[in-house]
């Protein structure tokens, strides 16, 4: 979009290129090359892989596909990664939204700091992620000695690759929510507060339907991501079959052992599952009213 | 509901924005705030609001001081500048939220809402969303909105500001209509002199954060209290030196005496159509501009620009043109006092020799 603040002149030809281009790009076999070009790239960086996944699983027929899912190492790592990885999206729906909140509302001094801070887990390499748990909360550190002598573990127990999951899907709530804050006029909040409703009634009714949408998008792929975990998960889960040991680590390990069907397999759940929220989570904002 | 408003004070860091306003509004009135931008209109409207904490300052409803309640529970109506409507919400969830969070039941809130939607004039709307209606009707939706919990007082702020000049001036009638059928005391801001003398029963007259004048659009029209309310009321030019009028003479006697003059005081006429020839001066037709019902028409007295209308019925002026200007009346001021003054050469001097 051209913005206006160029000379009449300047703006002019700005126009005109613009409507060669539109020219251009009106004709046939533009189009039909744009067109072909993405379909292409969609189909051989999504598509094909997907379906290769998907033949690969079920390549010795159905009863080995059957036999690599319900082989209780494999649903039991799926389960306790859907758990955790639940458990871990809605800690940071909670502490997303208030991250959010705080980074939009309040000014305090080093907020632009931490507001570029927020991006660090997606800039780090989830093996240093791992690495940094297992340091501050492993064995010997300060942490982890308190949480052996309360009587739990972290390290090399499931708290850890929640941990781990949490950290690494730490900005996509917040980054999500941001922008609709952002976007939320004051004086609805007045508007909300002359008609006599309470500061939490106001947010509850008025603010957080605002905010909404952000949180879904940001808790659904949150989600996927922290299923998808693998990097920071396998350096601090112990990785103990049946009890840490997730369904990411789990198809590592089938590679490993050279049988690609059954890591296919477990794939193929993992796949179906994220499809599964992809889709509910479009058919829930496609019936919402207000764009 | 009584309004009394005293000594009103508000500070944003240095900045003053309010000084010592204190006013008092009957029940029933329909009181505009009217000002220059920045003036401090919005912020005493949010002080009585309870969305802005007064520096310091008393505000009573009902002989109640209310300064330490919050909006929740004043009683009151905002109708926001923006509207602020919400967004995720249609018509009727609009109308309904001050009636549902006072938990009134389902058939009550039907009740309400329907009333309301009948008299807004909404009828057929109430499952749009927001972003579905014109600025008219969502102005409307503000003020049943505003309306719903049946507040004692009606705040608006700008009201008419958002919206196209063409259904403003229809906007505006309908709202002192609708108000005045209601019943509701109401107080709106403004900075168009037009829109408050048209909708408003009195005039509050607020100039960099100071109550300059209160009254009818009349009363502050005839008869100005400050320099700043003659010059920001109806049309003026402000004379330097009031020795290029004739008739003014005794106000010279009060050093640095500035006239304020409106064009309605002003009377032109080619030489000989103006009776009282001995109070007229002559003066020279700068420019005329066509004004859709009348020309108006710049004047040189000596150096001094005036500006007057004159009827379309009338004989065409001609710029440059030599014609005579009976001032009938001034708005005179200095830096201690201000009055308005009849032009003293009107009274024929020497009536007893004829």
């Amino acid at each position: 979009m051209f913005k206006c603040q160029q000379t009449p002149t300047a703006r002019a030809d700005g126009l005109e290129v613009i409507s060669s281009m539109n020219v251009m790009f009106r004709s046939k076999w533009w189009s039909f090359g744009f067109r072909s070009a993405i379909m292409l790239y969609f189909i051989v960086l999504i598509v094909l892989p997907i379906i290769g996944i998907y033949s690969q699983s079920v390549s010795k027929g159905f009863v080995p596909f059957w036999e690599s899912i319900s082989d209780p190492l494999a649903w039991k790592a799926v389960l306790l990664t859907i758990k955790l990885a639940l458990i871990a999206t809605v800690i940071n729906v909670l502490l997303g939204t208030m991250i959010g909140w705080v980074l939009i509302r309040y000014r305090f001094p080093g907020r632009r700091i931490l507001n570029s801070l927020v991006d660090l887990p997606f800039a780090l390499p989830t093996a240093v992620t791992g690495l940094m748990i297992l340091l501050l909360l492993g064995p010997g550190s300060f942490v982890g000695e308190l949480a052996s002598k309360l009587g739990f573990e972290i390290v090399f127990h499931q708290p850890a690759i929640v941990i781990a999951m949490v950290f690494v899907t730490f900005p996509f709530v917040i980054r999500a929510v941001q922008p609709l804050l952002e976007e939320i006029d004051k004086s609805e909040e007045e508007a909300s507060y002359t008609l006599g409703a309470t500061k939490l009634r106001t947010f509850f009714s008025v603010i957080y339907p605002s905010m909404l949408p952000g949180v879904i998008s940001g808790a659904m792929l949150a989600f996927s991501r922290a299923l998808a975990e693998f990097g920071a998960v396998v350096l601090v889960a112990g990785n103990i079959p049946g009890k840490t040991l997730i369904a990411a680590v789990y198809i590592f390990g089938e590679i490993e052992s050279d049988n690609p069907q059954g890591a296919a397999a477990v794939s193929v759940l993992l796949l179906t599952l994220s499809f599964i929220i992809l889709w509910t989570v479009n058919l829930i904002q496609s019936r919402r009213p207000v764009k | 509901m009584h309004i009394e408003v005293r000594n009103l004070n508000k500070s944003f860091g240095d900045f003053h924005a309010v000084q010592d306003v204190s006013f008092e509004i009957e029940k029933g009135h329909l009181i505009g705030l009217l000002g220059p931008s920045g003036g401090g209109k919005t912020s005493i409207l949010r002080m009585l609001a309870g969305l802005e904490t007064p520096t310091s300052g008393d505000i009573i409803f009902h002989g109640k001081r209310v300064n330490d309640l919050p909006p929740q529970e004043r009683g009151i109506g905002f109708v926001f500048q923006n509207y602020a409507l919400f967004k995720h919400m249609t018509v009727y969830d609009n109308i309904a939220f001050g009636l549902k969070v006072k938990k009134q039941s389902k058939e009550q809130i039907r009740e309400r809402v329907s009333t309301l939607v009948e008299l807004t004039g909404l009828k057929g709307f109430e499952h749009r969303y927001v972003h579905q209606l014109s600025g008219g009707q969502r102005q409307r939706v503000a003020f049943a909105r505003a309306l719903a919990p049946e507040p004692q007082l009606l705040l608006l702020d700008e009201p008419f500001a958002a919206i196209d000049a063409k259904i403003r001036t229809e906007l505006r009638t309908w709202l002192k209509e609708m108000i005045e059928r209601v019943g509701i005391t109401s107080i709106f801001v403004t900075h168009d002199q037009d829109e408050a003398i048209e909708v408003a029963d009195e005039i509050m007259i607020i100039g960099k954060g100071r109550l300059e004048q209160k009254g009818t659009p009349w009363e502050i029209y005839k008869n100005p209290q400050t320099p700043f309310v003659a010059s920001f009321i109806g049309e003026s030019t402000i004379v330097e030196d009031i020795k290029v009028l004739k008739g003014f003479d005794t106000a010279l006697s009060f050093p640095g005496t500035k006239a304020l003059i409106r064009p309605e005081y002003i009377e032109i006429g080619k030489p000989g159509e103006i009776r009282l020839q001995s109070a007229s001066v002559n003066a020279t037709v700068k420019a005329l501009h066509f004004r859709g019902s009348e020309w108006m028409v710049e004047l040189l007295v000596d150096n001094v620009k005036l500006i007057t209308y004159r009827s379309l019925e009338k004989e065409v002026l001609q710029p440059g043109e030599q014609v005579s200007v009976l001032v009938h009346r001034a708005y005179l001021f200095n830096d201690n006092d201000s009055w308005i003054m009849e032009n003293s050469l009107k009274v024929d001097p020497m009536p007893i020799h004829i």
